[in-house]
């Protein structure tokens, strides 16, 4: 699978990342090695096979829907990088 | 204190210091402050991110305190690290990155809670890869973990594995008697083999992910380092147990592992999978693994050959899921909540965005960023994401029905011995073959450890690993009881710190 710059930019956009200049190059050929290698799997049968989405089937039971937490902003904001009155803080989206 | 100096207390394995505790012959506190003693004369393996005495000290007065008036739980005054990807409360929480620079989390992991409700003694938290991506420790931000262990006639440093690497260093250098380490595809394993210790991985479920930093959260497991397998037990019998916290936790009642230890394998079948024969596998490890093969008939065991056909897809099956699943997990760290933030002058909340995550992940986060988001990408979701999970389960299903012929299976732990640092740091694909005996069992969520067997011509550990049925981690720890007492390893680092 070759992956070109123009991709790189487009999935880093996806994944919001700003990448450096030049970088999109490097990460062309080392995410298009990367890709070659698992290309391998294309050629496993999976005629039939259903996806595996849990390790350990479980059923878990529901439990009461009862609040078992809250009245914690303090705690909540502790990390925030900016807050104020009892908000996180970003910058103005509208303008 | 009794005779001891604090160096042979930091000898001692964790059973022998509960034993040493018990009878009086030295007080958690002077056992806190021998091991405080040997993490700070030990700094140059950069094992530890941030040491906590006044924590230990505090925790270590109410073990002696616990220990006097017969309220002591099973790890009272026991020593031990924890993986700095367990969110500890009111303490630095880094996940190796500086996207977590100053994050002090607000609550305590399940895990470190429970072993804290057993008196466990906390000298501080462990380096590693970042967001525990990584198998040798040199993708941490806070620069590699530097192996205690060297080449024989070599002083160049090597690694101590990863992406448990602080963990694996720690108790190998005997700075604590125990750590906590997560595994997602090899993390607790193969570091426990690169150092000459034990490692177990406890199938997924077993341990909650609860304030656990999330890598791959259908893979990662959090287990338990010691230098003997029955440390291995009483650590993980303190860190087991049903979490309702926790999505996936396991409601199972938690055996008394280190109470269940024989060594005695009469009955058992354990199957060698036929595939983990790879091609220029190392004849150190091959002899290694007939040494295993011995140990376990010796013990009783029956030795029956088994395959597991999909085992050559594994790695590029975990490296499109666990990716996908980190691409999706670290899409929270956007500088809103905590952690770093990057605002450009004048920027939009996008570039907010993009500025935080490109100065706050290193070059393998971004790498497997980049990729998750790739393979779950419009159009490429069905030919990569939805075909490894098919390819999933059909390792799971090679597991099961070998399962169906053996109790256990043995192999080796990792292809190689650890390298010096620095020599797969260009080849991303060397790296992570690293990882090919220990992602399988990963990939099928079974519980599987690596147990110290010998060492190769430079004198370097290396490991076996037993691999189990899903919540046999007694069948899995009794089997490497077996190997150990055959194996005798006794090699451990000469001090050149």
């Amino acid at each position: 699978m070759a992956i070109d710059e123009q991709m790189v930019e487009r999935v880093a956009r996806l994944a919001q990342l700003r990448l450096a200049p030049g970088e999109a190059r490097t990460l062309a050929a080392e995410i298009g090695n990367i890709l070659g290698w698992v290309e391998q799997l294309q050629a496993v049968d999976t005629e039939g096979v259903e996806p595996m989405t849990a390790v350990i089937p479980a059923a878990r039971p529901w439990r009461a829907d009862e609040v078992t937490d809250g009245d914690m902003a303090e705690a909540v904001l502790a990390n925030a990088p900016a807050a104020a009155h009892g908000f996180f803080a970003v910058p103005k989206v509208i303008e | 204190m009794a005779g001891l100096t604090d160096l042979s207390l930091t000898e001692l394995s964790l059973a022998e210091m509960r034993a040493g505790l018990a009878a009086g012959q030295f007080s958690a506190r002077e056992l806190a402050n021998a091991h405080l003693e040997a993490v700070e004369a030990a700094r140059p393996l950069n094992a530890f991110l941030k040491e906590t005495p006044d924590i230990a000290l505090r925790q270590a007065e109410a073990a002696d305190r616990a220990l006097a008036d017969g309220t002591a739980g099973l790890l009272a005054g026991i020593p031990i690290g924890v993986k700095d990807l367990f969110c500890t409360k009111g303490v630095e929480t880094t996940a190796a990155s500086k996207m977590l620079e100053h994050f002090r989390p607000q609550y305590e992991s399940t895990v470190t809670a429970k072993l804290f409700e057993a008196g466990a003694v906390m000298l501080g938290k462990l380096n590693l890869d970042e967001f525990a991506m990584g198998s040798s420790n040199e993708t941490s931000a806070y620069g590699p973990v530097v192996s205690p262990w060297r080449a024989a006639g070599h002083d160049r440093p090597i690694v101590p594995g990863g992406s448990s690497g602080g963990s694996s260093a720690a108790v190998s250098a005997r700075l604590c008697a125990a750590a906590t380490g997560t595994d997602t595809g090899g993390s607790i394993r193969q570091p426990a083999a690169f150092t000459g210790i034990a490692g177990i991985k406890p199938t997924y479920g077993r341990c909650s992910r609860y304030g656990v930093v999330a890598f791959a959260s259908s893979l990662d497991q959090p287990g338990a380092f010691a230098r003997t397998v029955a440390d291995c037990a009483l650590m993980l019998e303190a860190m087991a147990g049903f979490d309702p916290r926790d999505a996936t936790s396991i409601d199972a009642p938690v055996p008394h592992y280190a109470g269940g230890l024989a060594g005695d394998l009469r009955g058992k079948r354990i199957g060698i999978p036929r595939e983990y024969h790879a091609d220029g596998l190392d004849r150190q490890l091959v002899k290694l693994w007939q040494d295993g093969v011995a140990w376990a008939k010796d013990a009783g065991a029956e030795i029956v050959t088994v395959s597991l056909p999909h085992t050559s897809h594994a790695l590029p099956t975990y490296y499109i899921i666990a990716p996908a699943e980190a691409s999706s997990n670290l899409a929270r760290y956007d500088g809103v909540r905590y952690g770093l933030r990057v605002a450009p002058e004048g920027g939009s909340l996008s570039d907010m965005y993009a500025a935080t995550r490109a100065a706050g992940f290193g070059a393998e986060v971004k790498r497997r960023i980049m990729i998750g988001t790739y393979v779950l990408s419009a159009g490429y979701y069905d030919a990569y994401y939805l075909q490894a999970q098919k390819v999933r389960a059909l390792i799971a299903r090679d597991f099961e029905q070998a399962f169906e012929q053996c109790d256990l299976l043995l192999t080796p732990t990792a292809p190689n011995a650890a390298f010096p640092l620095g020599d797969k740091l260009t080849d991303p694909i060397g790296m992570y073959l690293n990882d090919v005996f220990t992602v399988p069992a990963s990939l099928a969520g079974l519980p599987a450890m690596s147990v110290p067997a010998g060492v190769d011509g430079e004198g370097l550990p290396l490991g076996l690993q037993l691999i189990g049925r899903p919540l046999d981690e007694m069948g899995v720890l009794d089997a490497a009881f077996a190997l150990e007492a055959r194996a005798g390893f006794k090699a451990k680092p000469s001090r050149w710190w």
